[in-house]
């Protein structure tokens, strides 16, 4: 029986060998994971760890150049994803200083955990739109076109930011409509319109104006009435609290306005 | 048969596998089994009856099955011809054809989806033929299969393809000059020969089908009953409920174990 007492002590050590070797892979690969209270300041400066609402890439990544331009020494790295899986990102300990999310909701269920510091500040509005494909095959002209019978119509899960805000549409058009697909995210629904799959899809007017000419947006006048609210906030716990805050106050101010009013987003 | 190699457990030890390759071999098996056990602490068990019946779940579940079975019948209609051909015939180019056939295997799913979306969406290389001939295949089941099919197929095609090599074609050559038909000889010697690889690898290719996602996400879409299989049900839940999500997922984590263990026996393992 000794092979067999063997091989158990082997299974111990090798368990403990995998547990040590990924803590060591943690902490070599991602720094500072083990969690937020840890601020990573590299010799030059400083990293402030900012995630972001994945409808937000091309204009926060212009406002961290800025930011990083006004504040010489400051590193600002950015996590885009979608805002629930940011927020389970940060529940499940990642460092993150800043949180931007697309919805109130996200944020909701991190403040209900506790991991918002302070008030968070509504930066910027998100409206829905009617995008086809730049011919419109189906020759979409208004949201009740988009019931008519042979119409692919896709829009985003309600499970999701882009498809929360469509019962509420819904009900000011008094159209329901039967689409071919729900989607996770506004970005999947568009590539659905781009690629000229679906005839038409519901996403943000900024995914309409960053999609250039390879969509046409088709307004929706009741959509003014289900305004998206972007919230933004600092991660409690942050090593980076002040500089967050000074982040977050950047993109609620003056240059944070007008770069994501370029982008078509609206202000609060 | 040599002394002290009986049927008991130490038996088995010591057949001489060095004890290191033990200690890694522990360390790997655990670096899977730990994060599944990971999860299935996460687990709200009491909920979890509720989690995995409700009607997007069952919907879910049942497309899954229904979705893989079916990519698993195109796999082996289509995958022992395409490993008949490379370990049985010789052509120009045949490294080439191999290695593209492979591809499925390391591009990343979503890239397989953009792949089917330029040949078999609406707008892509055979998109308006299908549509002519009156096939919707765009946001169906049938664009589900598809991709399942895309992504599985290496699997069955690599396993048989491995048996036929592994077994030589020395029966095959025997029956020939007996006077077989190579109809006969596929028939009564080649596909007996390599059953074991055949099943191996149509539950790899069924298994690899189930666990389908990005491929399907992109060019299928995601609608409940039609394209939103088990994996994108998990990717959805977990947008507004991780619990229901993690219940899910350990759902398909048992229902492949179960498909695994019920078929999938390596050669010389009874």
């Amino acid at each position: 029986m000794t092979g067999f007492r063997s091989v158990r002590l082997a299974l111990g050590l090798a368990a403990a060998s995998v547990v040590l070797a990924g803590c060591a892979g943690t902490a070599g690969a991602a720094p500072g994971s083990t969690g937020s209270s840890t601020p990573q300041s590299r010799a030059q400066g400083e990293t402030l760890t900012v995630f972001a609402a994945a409808s937000l890439t091309k204009t926060f990544t212009e406002l961290a150049d800025r930011f990083e331009a006004d504040n010489p020494g400051v590193t600002v790295a950015l996590n885009f994803a979608g805002s629930a899986d940011l927020v389970t990102q940060i529940r499940e300990g990642a460092p993150a200083d800043v949180f931007a999310g697309a919805d109130a909701r996200s944020m909701d269920r991190l403040r209900g955990d506790g991991l918002v510091d302070g008030d968070p500040a509504v930066f910027a509005t998100n409206t829905l739109t009617i995008a086809v494909p730049a011919d419109n095959p189906a020759g979409i002209a208004s949201f009740a076109d988009l019931a008519a019978p042979n119409v692919d119509v896709v829009v985003c899960a309600p499970q999701v930011p882009c498809g929360a805000a469509l019962p509420a549409l819904e009900a000011a058009t008094g159209v329901t409509l039967a689409p071919v697909s729900e989607e996770n995210a506004v970005t999947d629904v568009l590539g659905k319109v781009t690629s000229g799959q679906a005839d038409a899809g519901l996403v943000y007017v900024t995914d309409v104006a960053s999609a250039g000419a390879a969509v046409l947006g088709i307004p929706v006048p009741e959509a003014g009435q289900t305004v998206n609210e972007y919230p933004i906030a600092v991660v409690a716990g942050s090593g980076q609290a002040r500089l967050g805050a000074s982040f977050a106050r950047f993109v609620t101010g003056a240059t944070g306005q007008s770069v994501l009013g370029a982008a078509g987003f609206g202000t609060p | 048969m040599a002394p002290g190699r009986g049927g008991s457990h130490d038996g088995r030890v010591t057949l001489g596998v060095p004890r290191w390759t033990l200690i890694l071999a522990g360390a790997g098996a655990l670096f899977i089994v730990l994060p599944i056990l990971g999860m299935t602490l996460r687990v709200d068990w009491s909920r979890f009856g509720a989690l995995v019946t409700s009607e997007a779940a069952v919907a879910a579940l049942l497309l899954s099955l229904r979705t893989a079975t079916m990519s698993t019948v195109l796999c082996l209609l289509f995958g022992v011809p395409m490993a008949l051909a490379l370990a049985r015939s010789r052509f120009p180019g045949q490294r080439l054809v191999r290695a593209v056939v492979l591809l499925p295997l390391v591009l990343p799913p979503v890239v397989g989806g953009l792949a089917l979306l330029s040949t078999f969406g609406r707008r892509g290389l055979l998109g308006e033929t299908f549509e002519v001939l009156g096939i919707q295949i765009a946001f169906s089941t049938t664009a589900v299969v598809l991709a399942q099919t895309f992504v599985a197929l290496p699997f069955l095609v690599l396993s048989v393809e491995a048996t036929l090599r592994a077994s030589g074609a020395r029966f095959e050559a025997v029956a020939a000059t007996l006077g077989a038909t190579p109809g006969t000889v596929l028939r009564r010697v080649t596909l007996p020969l390599v059953l074991p690889g055949l099943v191996s690898g149509a539950v790899l290719a069924f298994a690899r089908a189930l666990g389908e996602f990005g491929a399907t996400l992109t060019f299928a879409g995601s609608l409940q009953g039609v394209t939103r299989t088990l994996p994108l049900e998990i990717y959805l839940q977990r947008e507004s409920d991780a619990d229901a999500a993690v219940a899910l997922a350990l759902l398909l984590v048992a229902v492949a174990l179960l498909v695994m263990l019920a078929t999938h026996r390596p050669r010389g393992l009874s």
